[in-house]
């Protein structure tokens, strides 16, 4: 056998190895790691059920409103063990007045869920947006975007979150938002933005300043691109991988802070419930009906670990330094 | 600048430095105090833009229009917003007197104004609930950094072995839980159901230690567990890292001890990026531990921002805002000021 003869045979088997975009690498990458897929089941089941909840409970035969009072006893509190948990009412009954737990649960996905996905995409799309351009146009834009950041970060969030509720609310009823249960939704979600944006900002113009002193921004930038193209074509590319992984890790944290916020007496007005309004009541009531205080616990407990578990594989999915079968 | 006649030929690399240090200490301490100008002008203006009205509040119910009025000249509600902030910046270096003659009162310096549903200065009222939240803060921060940054390096040294895995999934939880629910489920489990403690009763641990601890051990444990949590993931990925570097390399070629290295170069790299984040959470807390001191009934300073809500008591409501305010901006230069003398790269903007 002549050296050029093995010399093909080896080009060719080089020529078998297929060539893989970053985002397929990651995506197999992603499908590998067991935990994180389970995880992204489980997001999907809760978002299928709020997406779809009268349909749901319809199937179920359980409605969020009825009021079932033969499923109490005399002092109003759930006829039977573990808060009246039976085949008629699965996850049992809200002590005082009888609906059923399960329906409240799937309708409250809705609201905790609508939450967290209206915040996260607000926040994300300004955070992107102003983090780009300070990062991108440097100079005086950088310096009152930058400014106007230390200045929201410098505030106590949640104080004034709560402060400002209930004339806010009011503003956005005059402004012709629905009264009720609609207005102190948009103002949970319009505050929770306000203050979030500054974190994806930061991390984004950070990324920016970095990606522009890198070979091939200069390059584009030598051959005369112009300012679209920059950012969508040579910056956005480069910053997707920490964007998505801020998304999912940012989600589960609005659910929760949506809870605290409905603990802390800002949160909807009956008969509507989110999971944190359902925690805030059976905090009441922990001592009669102890169930009560941990069906929905341990719903917010699942959701919010779900997606913690999900955005870290994602992370790690699209660092190429994480792989796991390399490092070992 | 100053009065020195003979200047140098040259400037060694270290006095160099030294007056760039100088310079970039004394620019973020001045944008401290402006941005706590503006932090206290936006507050003032935004609560004192709200349509509740401070002076109807001062008396109850029943109230005689009369008085009202008089407690609005004497409080300084009738004048234009401009002119309250004005006197209200001026109270908090001067100290401030309240109305004339026998009736008059006076808020000594730093004087943040006087609420008239607790009829005490803001000032006091701060000053008592304030080591409360100190001590919560303090007690749970030293816990937590213990717990987060043993935990933490114990993972990294043995990565992918059980120890790892435990510590993913315990910080999964961790940092996935919302704050009053564990507190909640903690509260009831010891002190209802298992009956190991009394029932938190707060007390200074200078009038009664026992009951101060009591009334601390679950809150600060509470805290710190959920806080450690990501303070593991930090100082697991950060010692990780640090393991890669060319130093550490050398340490270990050198033949020194592991234990030697990681103490000495490890930890000493991978701690960086975590005392930034501890100095900002630290902050925050002191600011009002809201949530904590809620769930366990500790008379703190955030437990008296949400009751000033409750009430609408809005001299309370921004004399908290600012106090907190102000221990975020302070951690937040520290923390850049540290970083400016750790790593020059910082100071050449």
């Amino acid at each position: 056998m002549s050296t050029t003869e093995s010399a093909v045979g080896e080009l060719a088997e080089y020529v078998l190895i297929e060539s893989k975009s970053p985002g397929r690498l990651a995506w197999e990458r992603f499908r590998r790691d067991r935990v994180a897929v389970t995880a992204s089941f489980v997001v999907l089941f809760f978002v299928g059920i709020a997406l779809f909840a009268p349909l749901v409970c319809k199937a179920l035969g359980i409605n969020p409103l009825t009021l079932d009072r033969k499923a109490l006893n005399d002092f109003g509190l759930p006829n039977g063990p573990f808060g009246a948990m039976s085949r008629k009412h699965l996850l049992g009954v809200e002590p005082g007045t009888g609906r059923d737990i399960l329906a409240r649960l799937i309708y409250g996905a809705r609201i905790s869920l609508l939450v967290g996905f209206v915040s996260t995409l607000l926040t994300t799309v300004i955070g992107v947006v102003l983090g780009i351009v300070a990062g991108y146009r440097r100079g005086k834009i950088d310096a009152i975007i930058s400014r106007f950041t230390d200045l929201t970060l410098a505030f106590p969030s949640l104080l004034l979150i709560i402060a400002l509720t209930r004339p806010f609310t009011q503003r956005l009823e005059s402004l012709g938002v629905p009264e009720g249960n609609p207005a102190r939704l948009t103002y949970i979600v319009l505050v929770l933005s306000l203050f979030g944006w500054v974190y994806v900002a930061r991390i984004v113009r950070g990324q920016t300043l970095a990606l522009r002193e890198r070979e091939f921004v200069e390059a584009a930038r030598a051959s005369g691109a112009g300012h679209w193209h920059m950012v969508f074509k040579e910056l956005l590319p480069n910053i997707w991988a920490p964007i998505i992984v801020i998304v999912s890790l940012s989600l589960p944290g609005y659910v929760a802070v949506e809870s605290t916020l409905s603990f802390l007496g800002v949160g909807l007005l009956p008969p509507d419930a989110s999971w944190g309004v359902m925690l805030g009541d059976s905090v009441r009531y922990y001592r009669a009906d102890p169930a009560y205080l941990f069906v929905p616990g341990v719903a917010l407990i699942v959701l919010v670990l779900a997606f913690n578990v999900m955005g870290d594989g994602i992370r790690d999915a699209l660092d190429p330094k994480s792989d796991r079968q390399q490092l070992g | 600048m100053s009065a020195k006649v003979d200047t140098p030929l040259f400037y060694s690399p270290l006095s160099y430095l030294r007056i760039a240090l100088t310079t970039f200490i004394a620019r973020r301490l001045l944008f401290a105090l402006v941005l706590l100008a503006a932090v206290s002008l936006f507050t003032y203006l935004l609560f004192a833009l709200l349509p509740t009205d401070p002076a109807a509040l001062t008396c109850g119910k029943n109230c005689k229009p009369e008085l009202i009025e008089a407690n609005r000249v004497r409080l300084g509600y009738d004048k234009p917003i401009y002119e309250q902030y004005v006197q209200f910046v001026k109270g908090i270096f001067a100290g401030r007197t309240y109305g004339t003659g026998d009736v008059a009162f006076t808020c000594p310096a730093p004087s943040l104004g006087y609420s008239f549903n607790q009829h005490e200065c803001v000032s006091t009222l701060i000053g008592k609930t304030f080591p409360v939240t100190a001590f919560l803060s303090l007690g749970a921060f030293i816990l937590w950094m213990l717990l987060g940054v043993g935990t933490g390096t114990l993972a990294a040294l043995h990565r992918g072995k059980w120890q790892d895995r435990l510590t993913s999934v315990v910080t999964s939880i961790g940092v996935s839980l919302p704050t009053f629910y564990v507190g909640l489920l903690v509260l009831f489990s010891v002190v209802i159901w298992l009956q190991w403690l009394p029932f938190p009763h707060y007390a200074s641990p200078t009038d009664n230690l026992h009951d101060f601890l009591t009334a601390m051990i679950l809150p600060w444990i509470t805290l710190a567990v959920l806080s450690a949590a990501s303070y593991t993931r930090i100082t697991r990925n950060g010692v990780l890292e640090a393991m890669n570097e060319d130093f550490v390399r050398f340490g270990v070629a050198k033949g020194l001890k592991n234990r030697t290295v990681i103490r000495k170069y490890v930890l000493r790299a991978a701690l960086i990026p975590i005392v930034t984040i501890a100095g900002l959470d630290f902050a925050a807390l002191l600011g009002g531990a809201i949530v904590t001191e809620s769930v366990f009934s500790l008379p703190g300073m955030g437990r008296l921002a949400i009751r000033s809500v409750t009430d609408s008591d809005l001299p309370v409501l921004v004399g908290t805002t600012l106090v907190a305010a102000v221990f975020i901006v302070m951690a937040n230069t520290i923390v850049d000021i540290i970083y400016g003398i750790l790593d020059p790269r910082v100071r050449l903007k």
